[in-house]
């Protein structure tokens, strides 16, 4: 089957589901956490769209209209050219009718006689606001069978669009595309690596050189660690909280050392972020530990950092931490953060 | 909110490139404490601050920031737009204060992070 035409007929089966099913159900099902199948995840994005979305952000801005005096032969290469299948007529800037090509086609089957529009045009219109939600528009459509309505201002009562089936069919498959982007990349979890490998321990490490003072590529081994995880497929909020404790190190070693690196040891259940420097080290670690509690020099200040908070952060982000430090030698810390479960299993003080 | 009506309370102006003006922001944060941000700001927050460094990028990359607003007319370094348009971060820049950002923000109905759950 073509996948195009796959794809818009689930996605206007799902929009359809939707319409049926009530709110609350669909509410309640929203809130569920965990992995679903990866169907029912789609319908249920196209269900929370659809009542996110508003008219104005799937209806078509650039409207064709036609007034009561055009003839209906004029009418058919209006159609025609415009590629659309029916038009507004506005009179006085007035919306006084609307007309279709099944108007059209009845006018060709009577005999084709021309006249003017407004002899066959429907008189009362059924319009839509531009603030309604986007399953208005989908229970409408399917309530009236109409293929088309034009869309007003709440306040004005202008014209300002026209919505049908396919331009709520594009703007949501415009949505999802987005989503399954995002989607994709989960798919391809980190998990996947592990089970093709065969061993009795697989684990994979990679590693980041930092250089003292260089702010200008402060962030880097993080950014680069961040993105790294991502593509590994772990889940948003774990890869967030590893991301956040190694950039605070990558400071710490950035601002008090001459040099470190952080390794990283990405294990099945589980990430290790070792940070070593060989900076001046902490003389008393406890201390350091205390939020507020700093050393450092009003450069670092201006920078936004040096406050006291960075090993607090780290802690609140890991399920494990171990500071040792030599002074004199430096420093290494260690952080640990469960895979499998998003939130932190020990709590900053 | 939007980005755009965002944009338009504060009377700024963006910065660089990257001006998704249909984003939605959910809440907002105001520190010019880059560990105090790290800390306490949610995904999909608007961070406005004082400093125009490019940690305050690295800061929103990490944490997932949706935007960044620059208050009391601090003009972000050419270092922090480059940064922000790799990592397709919007930037905003407006004259009002820190103080005035925030209320206005706040009286229009965006919430700070805490008071999202």
């Amino acid at each position: 089957m073509n996948p195009v035409a796959d794809c818009i007929g689930k996605v206007y089966l799902a929009v359809m589901k939707s319409n049926n099913s009530k709110k609350d159900s669909f509410t309640a099902r929203r809130e569920v956490p965990g992995h679903r199948k990866t169907d029912d995840l789609k319908f249920t994005r196209v269900q929370e769209l659809v009542y996110e979305l508003k008219v104005s952000d799937a209806m078509m801005q650039k409207v064709i209209t036609t007034s009561p005096e055009t003839s209906m032969s004029e009418l058919r290469e209006i159609l025609r050219a415009n590629r659309i299948s029916g038009t507004p007529v506005i009179e006085n800037g007035r919306l006084v009718g609307i007309v279709s090509i099944e108007d059209f086609i009845k006018w060709l089957a009577e005999g084709a006689h021309d006249c003017p529009i407004k002899d066959k045009m429907t008189k009362n219109v059924k319009t839509m606001y531009t603030d309604e939600p986007l399953i208005h528009a989908v229970s409408k459509l399917e309530q009236t069978g109409f293929g088309r309505f034009p869309v007003v201002d709440r306040q004005s009562k202008r014209l300002v669009g026209i919505i049908t089936k396919g331009h709520i069919i594009e703007r949501l498959l415009q949505k999802l595309e987005i989503d399954y982007h995002e989607e994709e990349i989960h798919r391809y979890r980190a998990s996947h690596i592990f089970e093709d490998i065969i061993a009795d321990k697989v684990a994979l490490t990679f590693r980041s050189y930092l250089k003292g003072r260089d702010f200008d590529r402060a962030g880097e081994a993080s950014s680069g660690l961040k993105k790294t995880l991502e593509r590994l497929g772990i889940h948003p909020q774990i890869v967030r909280r590893a991301a956040i404790a190694s950039y605070e190190a990558e400071m710490n070693v950035i601002i008090y050392a001459e040099s470190g690196e952080i390794s990283v040891e990405v294990q099945p259940g589980e990430i290790h972020i070792d940070v070593t420097d060989s900076g001046p080290g902490i003389p008393d670690v406890q201390k350091a530990m205390q939020p507020g509690y700093s050393t450092a020099a009003d450069w670092v200040r201006e920078l936004g950092f040096g406050a006291g908070m960075g090993l607090v952060n780290i802690q609140k982000c890991a399920d494990d931490m171990e500071l040792t430090s030599n002074p004199g030698k430096g420093t290494h810390l260690k952080i640990r953060i469960d895979i499998r479960t998003t939130q932190p299993q020990t709590k900053a003080g | 909110m939007t980005l755009n009506e965002i944009s338009k309370i504060l009377q700024a102006d963006f910065a660089g490139d990257v001006k998704d003006l249909d984003k939605e922001i959910k809440m907002a944060c105001g520190s010019d404490l880059m560990s105090d941000v790290l800390s306490f700001i949610k995904a999909d927050s608007l961070l406005l601050t004082g400093l125009a460094n490019p940690q305050v990028v690295r800061t929103a990359e990490m944490a997932g920031i949706a935007g960044i607003c620059f208050v009391r007319g601090k003009q972000p370094q050419p270092e922090t737009v480059k940064l922000a348009e790799e990592k397709k971060i919007p930037l905003l820049a407006t004259e009002l204060s820190m103080h005035e950002s925030c209320g206005r923000l706040y009286r229009e109905g965006l919430p700070g992070c805490d008071e999202i759950k």
